[in-house]
């Protein structure tokens, strides 16, 4: 306790060599007293026990071979085998946007365009993938190349706008890929989205929740924000009901009860769109919330400047009070993303068999009975990388946009 | 600040057409159908559609079914069901159809079921299901003839020596939530003056993990769950089914209340089953009865009276569908639960009534 | 402002923002009530005619005829379900309460570590700040519940610490006090003492305002409290026993068990939100300006007391509101109980009752019921608190 606050060494009156020198680092930051050097050792201590205790149970206890043996269920889930290659499509598709897009907008292959290509290479490396998988991952790498090169070549004036052309144009062929058209026993089947499951659906319902909810929850901040009382009292009833209630009673009412408020004979809404549309409306009230901290940040000035040059409330609202708003939120609302990318999970306790939900089927599995520390470990894992990439992401934003510098 | 404006009308249109994605990807129903509905709107108003009318629009069945219980309802590594229930599945599928894979299972834990089926989302459900008067009254459902008489047991390791319901005192028992067993198990060991600990949990799945690792000392459901979730333990030989029936389990069809054709065709199918057996006609030797001229064999195959056509199906074959694509009763029995199978449960009471057992399907007739 | 601009010229009414607002109010509304009654009304109707059942809450007097693994208050088939759901309620507030006790204390701990000058301490935190930030809580308490404590060791083989702690796949068994009849009475001594205890509190922080030296009254608080119960203790014959748990039959018996289900949902949950209470408490330290810290060492004062009268007072205004939410969510989050088979609220009530009866509108008014009102109710008391603690800053 009384390090954190107690002892006041400010290291810009350190000499600038003993910043330079191992001993001196080690013992400003590790020795600098009795009570630090004691800190220190049972640190040591226990990272060599934590650390000790993972290695021996990953390298002599765990038996790894449930993962490699259920490894297309823990991607794709359900996804007929004989269809994979529309996934594999839309991941070259993914990186052939990534490529055009990177182009578009950045301009430059720097150093995070080279750590996107990489990925598909050193992903290569894993030991229990087939020479086709390989294949199939040094193409998407190709692909994403070619992407970059073509978009230099093309008559493009605004940049942007044909970025964003790119992206909605990918998710359209996207779904149709994923979804399938035509007869069942045409060229592209379709799948059913009950049946797309893993860390394919994991990822598809944190994408479009976050797509969905985010417009959604502006609009509830500026309606609670509002001046119209009906609006705003709407508004605040929907949001502190939503974030009164645990998301798990949403889902449920969602997966039980929807087909009671609709009528007789109305088509059966398919069970991943409604806890798809379950999340979403949980994540709205949230992400309201959040926004509307941004909106309270902007001084008032702001507003009346925007009515005395004549702008009317629409006016003001998209073009001066919500880009700085939104700026102001960003690491909240990536905050909120990532929170709900960890909320899809909870899918899997109504019978949808997201990445977590696969991982609970193979745990009972009878061949692979008692494998439950090495699936978790391993779905945990994979939770982390794009967790921690989002936030990674959301810190290098904000310091470019210089969020909080000034 | 431009770009963030462009930006913003970006995203604007990009959830936009999200939207309109999504909306269109609604189930493979949605698209011809919610224009034919819009037409029969007026009309449905009035009146409660017929579940056959719908099952039939809709060109398949479907059926709200288990994923977790092999030889009932199994839901295997390649995403295909199989099961003596699923087999139940597919004959009304054959007999609504003449194809007995016009068929969707909904799997559905113990808790959903009656729920899915009442909000109008599955047509029938045969899932291990035990017939109650609560269920039948207030829960609003209408049960079929029996397939399948069960009782309540109870499964604990060899080593531990039991041998009756006292020996269990103090022990810890797993049990599924929203089951009759859950009530029975409370019931009974109430009865016996036993205290014990309930672990009570959602699924087949957990319950037996839970088993396996000893966190209970018994696991308790239908005998029959019990001998099929037995082959999936680690080391099947250390546990033993005790000999102690806790209650009645009639597990049967459920369908909602209300719609009597749609009860009296699930019902005439599962009969039918059962009367094949009867006459000895089964999937392989159907062909060879067709000139039978038995008037009870000739109604079943449809060859005099149109009885298919009493519970709304065209085709007066609809039983013959039903043989050749599933088969007769002892067919389905013995394809998911007889001595071929890992399981090897021996017919008991649920053999024909002319065999000692009480299955006794009234006549057609 | 509007004045002017309405008074000078008068635009057409489709475009006069007034009309327009009235306008648009009246037909959010309208599609809103119309959305909602026509749910209402399918419900209604589907209720009616597809199983002629009615909304009704008299179920809840009936015999509920299930039995509950745990229960806090006395519990058994013969009860109502209206009983049932109070178990699970009950089993809910422990859960919360114990979570966000250890939860506070882990996260203030792992706050304070992340902002260590130790290096080493520093990154340790950091680490976990991140590992568990980034993985869901669903994954984690799964991953506890069956991965860690369902690993341990059977009952029969059971960790047994000083003949008294029994640790095994079923949870823990500790020892526990068993009350004796003079129990009433101590509790009655214990009352005094708190009392006592508070009016010495009182005087002493009266004393210390008028004198200007603050003497440590909480401390004084606990001494006196403290002792009142121990001479209570020697006094009486006996207030409680201890009862120590024995491994008999398949079970252990005595003490008290803390389940595995227990154990599971409330590690996974205190692991989990210390990671966000440690940002929240890193935050509202580094949110005290450094002059603040300097001016305390300049005026002579200990590190011990910077931190106490100069650091956490003003950090705690920033802490407090997100602090809050974290020990909703908290709440919140031990519904996902249901996923490893712990008899919380939400998995007695949404899942046994619910089964048993069928009455889904019913069950879910009543879950969603308790947890806003649980929730408005703590917002209630945070705006007070809130404003109690900014009239103390001016």
């Amino acid at each position: 306790m009384t390090t954190a606050a107690g002892t006041p060494t400010d290291r810009s009156v350190l000499p600038v060599t003993e910043r330079y020198t191992l001993l001196g680092w080690l013992r400003r930051n590790l020795f600098s007293d009795l009570f630090n050097s004691l800190l220190t050792i049972v640190a040591v201590a226990s990272i060599f026990i934590v650390a000790r205790l993972i290695l021996r149970w990953a390298f002599n206890t765990a038996e790894w071979g449930v993962i490699p043996a259920n490894f297309n269920l823990i991607m794709r889930g359900q996804y007929p085998a004989i269809e994979a290659w529309r996934l594999w499509l839309v991941i070259y598709l993914l990186g052939t946007t990534v490529g055009l897009v990177w182009r578009l907008i950045v301009g430059q292959f720097n150093t995070t365009a080279r750590i996107l290509v990489a990925i598909p290479l050193v992903l290569m490396l894993i030991p229990f993938f087939s020479m086709g998988t390989r294949l199939y991952l040094m193409i998407t790498a190709v692909a994403s190349f070619a992407g970059y090169f073509i978009a230099g070549y093309l008559p493009i004036q605004h940049r942007g706008r044909a970025a964003s052309y790119f992206v909605m144009a990918y998710l359209v062929v996207m779904l149709i890929l994923l979804r399938g058209a035509g007869a069942d026993d045409g060229p592209m089947p379709p799948v059913q989205p009950i049946l797309w499951g893993g860390l394919l659906l994991s990822l598809l319902l944190a994408f479009f929740g976050i797509t969905l909810s985010f417009p959604l929850g502006v609009l509830l901040a500026l309606g609670r924000q509002s001046k119209l009382p009906a609006i705003r009292v709407m508004s605040v009833i929907y949001i502190e009901f939503i974030r009164g209630v645990p998301l798990i009673s949403l889902l449920f009412m969602g997966q039980i009860m929807l087909q009671l408020f609709l009528p007789d004979g109305f088509p059966l809404v398919d069970r991943v769109l409604r806890a798809l549309v379950a999340i979403t409306l949980f994540s709205a009230a949230y992400t309201a919330e959040n926004v509307r901290g941004g909106l309270q940040s902007i001084p008032r000035g702001q507003y009346e400047a925007a009515q005395a040059v004549g702008l009317s409330t629409y006016q003001s609202t998209i073009h001066i009070i919500l880009p700085q708003a939104l700026r102001a939120v960003i690491p909240v609302l990536v905050g909120q993303f990532i929170s709900l990318f960890k909320d899809t999970t909870l899918v899997a306790l109504v019978g949808i068999f997201d990445l977590l939900g696969i991982a609970r089927t193979i745990i009972a599995n009878p061949d692979w009975l008692g494998t439950q520390q090495e699936v978790f470990a391993v779905i945990a894992v994979l939770f982390w990388i794009f967790s921690y990439t989002m936030s990674f992401a959301s810190r290098r934003l904000e310091r470019r946009l210089g969020v909080g510098q000034r | 600040m431009k770009s963030m404006r462009k930006l913003n009308k970006a995203g604007m249109i990009l959830s936009m057409v999200i939207g309109m994605i999504i909306a269109a990807c609604m189930s493979p129903a949605a698209g011809p159908e919610v224009v034919e509905s819009d037409e029969a709107a007026a009309p449905a108003m009035q009146e409660v559609q017929s579940t056959l009318s719908i099952v039939q629009e809709r060109g398949k069945l479907v059926c709200i079914g288990n994923s977790q219980l092999p030889g009932f309802g199994f839901l295997d590594s390649e995403g295909n069901f199989s099961g003596f229930d699923v087999d139940y599945c597919r004959a009304i599928a054959a007999a609504i159809f003449g194809d007995a894979d016009a068929l969707e299972v909904r799997p559905a834990t113990a808790r959903e079921r009656f729920t899915i089926l009442s909000s109008g989302e599955g047509d029938v459900i045969i899932r291990n299901t035990t017939w109650t008067m609560s269920r039948d009254t207030d829960l609003g459902m209408n049960f079929g003839p029996t397939t399948f008489y069960d009782g309540q047991g109870l499964m604990v390791r060899k080593e531990l020596g039991v041998a009756t319901l006292p020996d269990l005192q103090g022990a810890s028992v797993c049990v599924i939530t929203g089951t009759t067993t859950e009530l029975n198990l409370a019931d009974q060991f109430a009865a016996a003056g036993v205290a014990y600990e309930a672990v009570v949990f959602e699924d087949f799945d957990q319950s037996f993990t839970a088993y396996e690792e000893g966190r209970c000392d018994a696991v308790t459901t239908d005998k029959s769950s019990l001998v099929s979730r037995q082959t999936t333990l680690s080391v099947p030989s250390d546990h033993v089914i005790l000999d102690v029936t806790l209650s009645k389990e009639p597990l049967g069809p459920a369908v909602r209340h209300g719609d009597d054709q749609w009860f009296d065709l699930v019902n005439w199918v599962v009969y039918a089953t059962m009367l094949a057996e009867e006459h000895g006609i089964s999937s392989s030797n159907i062909d060879s009865f067709m000139g039978s001229e038995d008037p009870n064999i000739r109604k079943l195959l449809g060859l005099e009276g149109d009885f298919c056509s009493k519970v709304g199906i065209a085709n007066a074959g609809c039983f013959v569908d039903v043989i050749t694509q599933v088969g007769n009763y002892e067919e389905i029995y013995n394809r998911n639960l007889g001595p071929d199978t890992v399981f090897d449960l021996p017919r008991g009471l649920n053999s024909l009534y002319t065999d000692g057992g009480i299955l006794y399907a009234p006549p057609i007739r | 402002m509007q004045n002017i601009h309405a008074s000078q010229v008068r635009p057409p009414f489709y475009r006069d923002e007034r009309v327009l607002g009235v306008f648009s109010q009246i037909l959010v509304v309208v599609i809103v009530l119309g959305l909602g009654l026509f749910f209402f009304n399918n419900m209604i109707t589907g209720l009616r005619e597809k199983h002629s059942v009615a909304i009704t809450f008299s179920f809840l007097t009936q015999t509920a005829g299930f039995d509950i693994g745990e229960s806090l208050i006395e519990y058994s088939r013969e009860r109502t379900y209206l009983r049932a759901f109070v178990v699970g309620l009950l089993n809910t507030f422990q859960v919360a309460v114990l979570g966000i006790i250890f939860a506070t204390a882990l996260g203030i701990l792992i706050g304070v570590m992340r902002l260590s000058t130790n290096f080493l301490v520093s990154k340790i935190a950091a680490v976990y700040i991140d590992i568990f930030r980034n993985i869901p809580l669903l994954v984690l308490l799964i991953f506890w519940a069956q991965g860690v404590f369902l690993k341990l060791p059977r009952v029969a083989d059971a960790i047994v610490l000083a003949d008294a702690f029994y640790l095994s796949n079923r949870g823990v068994a500790i020892p526990w006090g068993l009350p004796t009849d003079s129990w009433g009475t101590y509790l009655i001594v214990l009352a005094a003492g708190f009392i006592a205890g508070a009016v010495l509190a009182y005087f002493l922080r009266e004393h210390g305002k008028r004198t200007g030296r603050m003497p440590l009254v909480t401390l004084w608080f606990i001494v006196t409290v403290a002792a009142v119960g121990l001479i209570g203790w020697i006094v009486l014959p006996q207030p409680m026993t201890l009862d120590v748990p024995t491994l008999e039959g398949f079970n252990t018996q005595g003490g008290k068990i803390l389940s595995q289900q227990f154990m599971a949902l409330l590690s996974g949950l205190i692991i989990y939100t210390a990671a966000f209470i440690a940002e929240v408490v890193r935050a509202g330290i580094q949110s005290v300006s450094k002059g603040q810290r300097e001016a305390a060492t300049a005026l002579g004062l200990t590190a011990a007391q910077t931190l106490r009268l100069i650091i956490f007072p003003q950090a705690l205004r920033v802490i407090i509101p997100p602090l809050t939410s974290q020990y909703l969510n908290l709440t919140k989050n031990s519904s996902l109980a249901i996923a490893i088979g712990y008899p919380d609220l939400f998995a007695v009530a949404g899942n046994t009752i619910l089964n048993q009866t069928g009455r889904e509108i019913e069950m879910f008014t009543m879950i969603m019921g308790t947890y806003l009102s649980l929730s408005l109710l703590t917002s209630f008391l945070m705006n007070i608190y809130n404003r109690r603690i900014r009239l103390v800053e001016r």
